[in-house]
């Protein structure tokens, strides 16, 4: 086990690297610098501007200098907000964006299961058809789509929840269901399919034909079985999630980490794009990294280390 | 001797896209307390039917008991509510599958699969509970049961999972035993092995055993008497000596020899000529005519009346009507 976690930490440690070398050379092929506005700035004052931020010098001593920054955890001042340095952003941003991604998820995740356990159970029936009427809306309508609809209807039209900031609850609502409807409707899908083949199985027909109650027969003996492959799209989903973050905390003004990304790419902030982007990548690799330990959690047959000559 | 269960004039049929499978039609049996029945025929006879309707496990629907009785100890099984038959099911009477393989549940340990039915039915403790588990294991005859609890079922082999699936239908002591196919999924080698665990389990516990097969050699093993479906109905009812050494049925007679044999120099097998009949419309007369080699004009049209030989032994077979003359048997075989 230890073996595989550190195994599994040299690999996140370069596919890290790999991230950060692709997002320094895109940023830095895409034309323009975070000074060069329509603002006639003295010509001088820019040299000095870039030789202050290591902009004059070659791309690779730029490479080095950044990977230097990363591995002290220091990623500078951000340019375009010189008051705050970008592990500030960070500290600010992310507890915002963590929390509206994991209240998400983890709505996405209950009601998900529960949709798809309901729909398995019902099979064919009325609840079924209904429930994946829902998950295939889910599925078809864009989280931003989604979010102007729901900020209309019951922000604007019957005003019982505000549309926007992040201060309380009741803010958290509509983004919540924004960003979870997705996901959830993904993992309804799943649960529904991957249950209805599990409820076939022999080991689910001896559990009944020891007298087990039914409660006890879908929760103990089914749902587990069930849950591989909602686990294993649950990694997909969380980057979804991610992604969704961005393009939410946009809409609803939540200012969280994404605010900063998205902004940070249209003023050629570099030290905020790569901070971000290096957070981010390390954070979702870290929780792939989790999903597979869950799954070995799961399902005893996978084992986490392997050894020479055994499977 | 006390009878355990008497099912009769069982009808069970599933609807299908295609219409109504009569997949069971009309069977009656009785099973006395601690001996063991076989039911044998091939496959599609309504075996495996039968014997899920006695735990009343046929997915409903699209399955349906149409007409008749299960009496278990003087309660009809087919008028039993959901709730009466969990109670019954795994402390009464439990089963056991074909397959090893996939009966059990493959994220749960062997500890928590056995002694789950116990706590379900007996107000007992947890440690009660593994205590009584590690007596199943032992009687079952896995070594290290303490180790093996805690283990999972891919860790074991077919054998030994066949052990553990009987350990746990047995673990609450139950009055009746049904096992579908029971050896059908092992080797040659461990088919004796769970046969004999069979017989020895059957002297300590008296539990009495419906064992569904198509495996003649099984039931010569282990079976008191035996039952010939055919087409979803008994056919030929006696005792293992009268079957195998006086069977009436000429399905019964074809089934016999068709088994191959390492004593007979011939090294062709003797197959039963054509299929069993389609089940959506079964024929009116004996569903055998059209395979049987003796069949005459009143087989297609009327079914054959129920023909008492012994006191043991039923056949329904125009041949073996009362009012017919009487032939020996062994004139028959021989032509």
């Amino acid at each position: 086990m230890l073996q595989y976690i550190v195994k599994r930490f040299l690999m996140m440690i370069i596919t890290l690297l790999i991230i950060v070398t692709l997002t320094f050379i895109l940023m830095h092929s895409v034309p323009g610098s975070p000074f060069n506005e329509e603002r006639g700035t003295n010509a001088t004052i820019q040299a000095n501007l870039e030789a202050h931020y290591h902009l004059d010098e070659p791309l690779y001593v730029q490479y080095f200098i950044y990977l230097k920054s990363i591995v002290t955890f220091d990623f500078g001042p951000s340019i375009k907000q010189p008051t705050s340095s970008v592990n500030d952003l960070l500290s600010r941003g992310f507890p915002i964006s963590l929390e509206l991604g994991l209240v998400s998820i983890t709505v996405a995740i209950i009601s998900g299961i529960l949709l798809g356990i309901i729909a398995a159970l019902r099979h064919n029936g009325m609840i079924d058809y209904i429930a994946m009427t829902i998950a295939v809306l889910g599925i078809s309508i864009p989280n931003f789509i989604l979010a102007t609809q729901l900020i209309q209807t019951f922000a604007v039209y019957f005003k019982i929840l505000p549309a926007a900031t992040w201060s309380s609850p009741m803010h958290m609502i509509l983004p919540t269901l924004a960003l979870a409807t997705g996901p959830m409707a993904i993992i309804a899908r799943l649960t529904r399919s991957s249950m209805l083949e599990v409820l076939t199985q022999d080991y689910i027909k001896m559990a009944k034909a020891k007298g087990l109650s039914p409660v006890k027969i879908v929760f103990k003996h089914a749902l587990k079985n069930a849950l591989m492959p909602v686990v294993t799209i649950l990694g997909t989903l969380l980057a979804g999630i991610l992604t969704g973050t961005f393009v939410l905390e946009q809409i609803f003004a939540i200012p969280g980490m994404g605010k900063y990304f998205v902004e940070s790419i249209n003023t050629r902030d570099y030290p905020v794009i790569m901070g971000t982007t290096v957070f981010y990548s390390a954070f979702l690799i870290l929780m792939l990294f989790l999903v597979d330990v869950v799954y070995g959690l799961l399902d005893p047959r996978i084992k986490l280390h392997t050894k020479e000559g055994e499977s | 001797m006390e009878k355990i269960l008497n099912v009769k004039d069982l009808h069970v049929s599933f609807k299908t896209y295609g219409g109504e499978v009569q997949a069971v039609r009309g069977v009656d049996f009785h099973l006395e307390k601690g001996e063991t029945l076989a039911i044998v025929g091939e496959s599609g006879c309504g075996k495996s039917v039968t014997s899920n309707s006695i735990m009343r496990l046929i997915p409903s629907p699209p399955g349906k008991i149409t007409k008749g009785s299960i009496s278990y100890r003087g309660q009809d099984l087919t008028q039993a509510t959901e709730k009466q038959m969990r109670k019954i099911r795994g402390l009464d009477i439990s089963m056991i599958f074909q397959d090893p393989m996939t009966a059990l549940n493959p994220t749960l340990t062997i500890g928590s699969q056995l002694i789950e039915g116990l706590l379900q039915h007996k107000p007992v403790s947890k440690k009660e509970a593994k205590l009584k588990a590690l007596r199943m294991m032992d009687l079952v005859g896995i070594p290290n049961p303490e180790e093996r609890m805690k283990q999972y079922p891919h860790q074991f082999s077919g054998g030994m999972r066949q052990r553990i699936v009987i350990a746990m239908a047995l673990i609450c002591d139950p009055d009746l035993l049904i096992a579908d196919e029971p050896t059908t999924a092992l080797d040659v080698t461990i088919q004796a092995q769970i046969l004999e665990l069979f017989e020895r389990i059957q002297e300590k516990t008296g539990v009495s055993i419906i064992l569904i097969t198509h495996d003649l050699g099984v039931v010569a093993k282990i079976a008191d008497r035996i039952a010939v479906m055919y087409a979803g109905k008994i056919i030929e009812v006696g005792t293992k000596r009268e079957i195998f050494y006086n069977p009436q049925h000429p399905y019964t007679q074809g089934l016999l020899k068709s088994v191959p044999r390492l004593d007979l120099r011939e090294d062709t097998l003797i197959p039963i000529e054509g299929t069993p009949p389609d089940l959506f419309a079964p024929p009116e007369g004996c569903p055998f005519t059209a395979r049987c080699p003796f069949a005459m004009e009143v087989c297609d049209k009327i079914y054959p009346f129920h023909s008492k030989l012994t006191a043991t032994h039923n056949v329904e077979c125009w041949l073996q009507d009362e009012r017919g003359k009487r032939v020996a048997a062994s004139a028959i075989a021989s032509k």
